[in-house]
């Protein structure tokens, strides 16, 4: 078992035919995801890496019963492209691509959400479900097939992450990269409950960051919900007020989003919360072994 | 990106938002100019820095005749302006805003942000103008009031209602005053990819007219390819020219006070090397994201920049190699170290794809203030010990 997706997922590829949507795709591909197919705009017909081209979702969805897509299209295109795969009756939306305008994203998530259709991202690493399904831009070799659920705003941090866990032995069973925007789809909040849920998942290991209140909103929900052990990191205990640190939603606005009202409100929660990434893995090995 | 607040003032008068009429100076000369085409009798002299509290510091002075303007204009240009938001260092005066005086009779605030919970905008007034709202929001949070507007139905009657209501402005023709005042503000605010908009204070003037006193903006840099008209309202001279020049190659760079440069990819991993230098003893000299195509001439440039930094005592390159090998950015690091002269013991953690290959290549290599790492901690540890002289 996993979350969201596995090895029969069918994805496709907006922005299929692109130097980077060809490059990870097939990446992808190599990993043993089952893409089925791509979309780019007057390229319908076409095939690519061995895939067929669609000109839109809707055609690539009704050919490929795909049910997830991988958008790797432009910034300025993101908001048309995640609209028109709910359009399409996508299920999940995987953004990859880095610097979509805010306002963009917001009526592009307004527009899912009320399609019914779940996202992850923009600005993310994507979503790997361990030697099954790799639908993003991780490097899948680190990611051995395990019972660590993990979420995590940065990319590297999740392979950070997921190394320390593998290399104490144990494995992931699904990574989720959400990303470091001020809005992204699916969060720490709708996440847990998936861990929760699977059987195959025994502990979940969380990594925040500084901006918003993502991290507070899951340290509610878990003190109420979730009965399996969460290890926490939470980026930026030592980042300055009111600088942006890299990513668009990391960053302290007034006395709000702080690394350290964080860290406290999930362990007030019950959380297992590591000082530094480097204990990650230390602290996964000593909630397991519990 | 930020914008002063003269700029912002033009946008606002271009949507309808009411301000006092001013305008802008770079000389005492054309300060004088100025007050003499705005005419009346009653000027007032705003320093424009991107930075806020500069009454307090001294930058914002009233001035009741053109002899006074002509002085004060002279006294606020060149000045080094220190605010609670400009750091010790203040940020040097080079353009002033003259600005006509106004019959003050209220003082509120008004402001748009982004609300991240909600994922729409929210509309922030108070009848506390005049102070840091982050400081009102602290002691008296029912004294701000807060109407989240939702795009796909733009702003109706009742988020204009909640506010006047909320503000307690009870008089008709002020209650409508006040709505078309926020409604424009809300128009500029979504047609401009703003991040934030705050008017502090946001004046009522004895014949019961809403006038932008001051005026606040913040845009989202994501978007400002579609609003070239704002791009060219950037000052660069507002900007860190560290910071600036690390854009230039893709690298996001920020200044710390402490010791150890980092060099990192990834923004969360850059923050957890800075947080786990921080939990071994030592102290961060920088954030800086190399993003995910580290080569040798990024990696050049990040030593460079660092370097400039006469506090570094040791550098920490922190990389996890995802789809970029690790053996690759190893040969990067060692042709980075002869195209920059790095005199500080250089600490390199080399994770992920290829490490192994990576680990043997910096080893062979043998540079003598090249020191190879295992894992993160491995890799503060020896930093932190570095800096120390150890």
């Amino acid at each position: 078992m996993s979350i969201l997706v596995n090895k029969d997922t069918k994805v496709i590829v907006q922005g299929f035919t692109g130097s980077e949507g060809t490059f990870h795709a097939e990446q992808c591909m190599a990993y043993g995801t089952k893409i089925v197919g791509g979309v780019t705009p007057g390229k319908g017909g076409e095939v690519h890496l061995g895939k067929p081209v669609f000109n839109t979702v809707k055609e690539a969805v009704a050919t490929t019963g795909a049910t997830v897509s991988m958008v790797f299209v432009p910034p300025a295109f993101v908001a048309d492209a995640v609209m028109e795969a709910a359009d399409a009756g996508v299920e999940l939306a995987v953004i990859i691509t880095e610097g979509a305008p805010v306002r963009d994203m917001q009526a592009a998530k307004a527009y899912a959400v009320k399609h019914g259709m779940k996202t992850i991202g923009p600005n993310c690493p994507g979503i790997i479900t361990a030697e099954e399904c790799k639908i993003g831009i991780m490097p899948g070799m680190i990611f051995k097939k395990g019972n660590v659920g993990l979420i995590s705003k940065s990319g590297t941090l999740t392979y950070e992450g997921a190394n320390q866990v593998c290399k104490e032995g144990f494995g992931i069973s699904t990574a989720v990269g959400i990303g470091g925007d001020p809005i992204i789809g699916l969060s720490y909040k709708q996440l847990l409950p998936m861990f929760e849920a699977d059987p195959q998942t025994e502990a979940i290991v969380m990594i925040g960051e500084i901006g918003g209140d993502l991290e507070i909103q899951a340290a509610k929900y878990i003190k109420d919900h979730i009965t399996k052990p969460v290890v926490a990191f939470i980026a930026g205990q030592t980042a300055p007020k009111g600088k942006r640190m890299g990513h668009a939603g990391a960053i302290v606005s007034g006395s709000a989003g702080t690394a350290k009202e964080k860290m406290d409100a999930l362990e007030a929660a019950g959380v297992r919360v590591v000082v530094s990434p480097a204990e990650i893995g230390k602290a996964v090995k000593e909630v397991l072994s519990k | 990106m930020n914008i002063h607040e003269y700029q912002a003032k033009q946008i606002f008068q271009k949507y309808g938002v009411p301000t006092p009429r001013g305008i802008v100076a770079n000389t005492p000369d054309e300060a004088v100019a100025n007050a003499s085409e705005l005419g009346g009798n009653i000027w007032v002299v705003k320093a424009q820095i991107h930075a806020g509290g500069r009454g307090l510091g001294g930058g914002v002075k009233l001035a009741k005749s053109k002899e006074e303007v002509r002085q004060l204009a002279g006294e606020i240009l060149g000045m080094t302006l220190v605010t609670h938001q400009t750091g010790p260092e203040g940020k040097l005066v080079q353009k002033v805003y003259i600005e006509e005086g106004a019959d003050i009779k209220d003082e509120l605030y008004l402001g748009v942000v982004l609300d991240r919970a909600k994922e729409m905008p929210v509309i922030m007034a108070s009848t506390e103008g005049g102070m840091e709202i982050e400081k009102v929001a602290e002691k008296s949070p029912e004294k701000i009031i807060k109407v989240a507007v939702d795009p796909s139905i733009g702003f109706q009657g009742f988020h204009g209602r909640e506010l006047v209501f909320g503000l307690g402005i009870t008089d008709k023709n002020e209650q409508n005053k006040f709505i078309k005042f926020a409604k424009a503000l809300y128009n500029v605010y979504m047609e401009n990819d703003a991040e934030m908009i705050e008017i502090n204070p946001l004046i009522k003037t004895g014949s019961g007219d809403f006038l932008a006193l001051d005026g606040k903006m913040g845009f989202d840099d994501s978007a400002l390819g579609r609003h070239p008209d704002i791009e060219e309202m950037r000052d660069v001279s507002e900007e860190d020219p560290d910071e600036r020049e690390a854009g230039r190659y893709g690298l996001s760079y920020i200044a710390l006070d402490g010791e150890i440069g980092c060099m990192v990819n990834g923004a969360g991993l850059a923050m957890g090397t800075m947080d786990t230098i921080n939990y071994m003893g030592g102290t961060p000299a920088n954030f800086l994201d190399v993003g995910g195509k580290a080569n040798a001439e990024t990696v050049a440039k990040g030593f460079e920049i660092i370097l400039k930094n006469p506090n570094v005592k040791a550098i920490f390159v922190n990389i996890f190699g995802g789809i970029v090998r690790c053996d690759r950015i190893a040969n990067g690091i060692l042709e980075a170290t002869k195209m920059v002269d790095v005199h500080v013991p250089v600490i390199v953690r080399l994770d992920g794809t290829n490490a192994a290959e990576a680990a043997e290549i910096l080893k062979n290599a043998n540079i003598a203030n090249v020191i190879a790492a295992t894992d993160l901690a491995d890799g503060a540890a020896k930093a932190v010990a570095a800096a120390k002289g150890e």
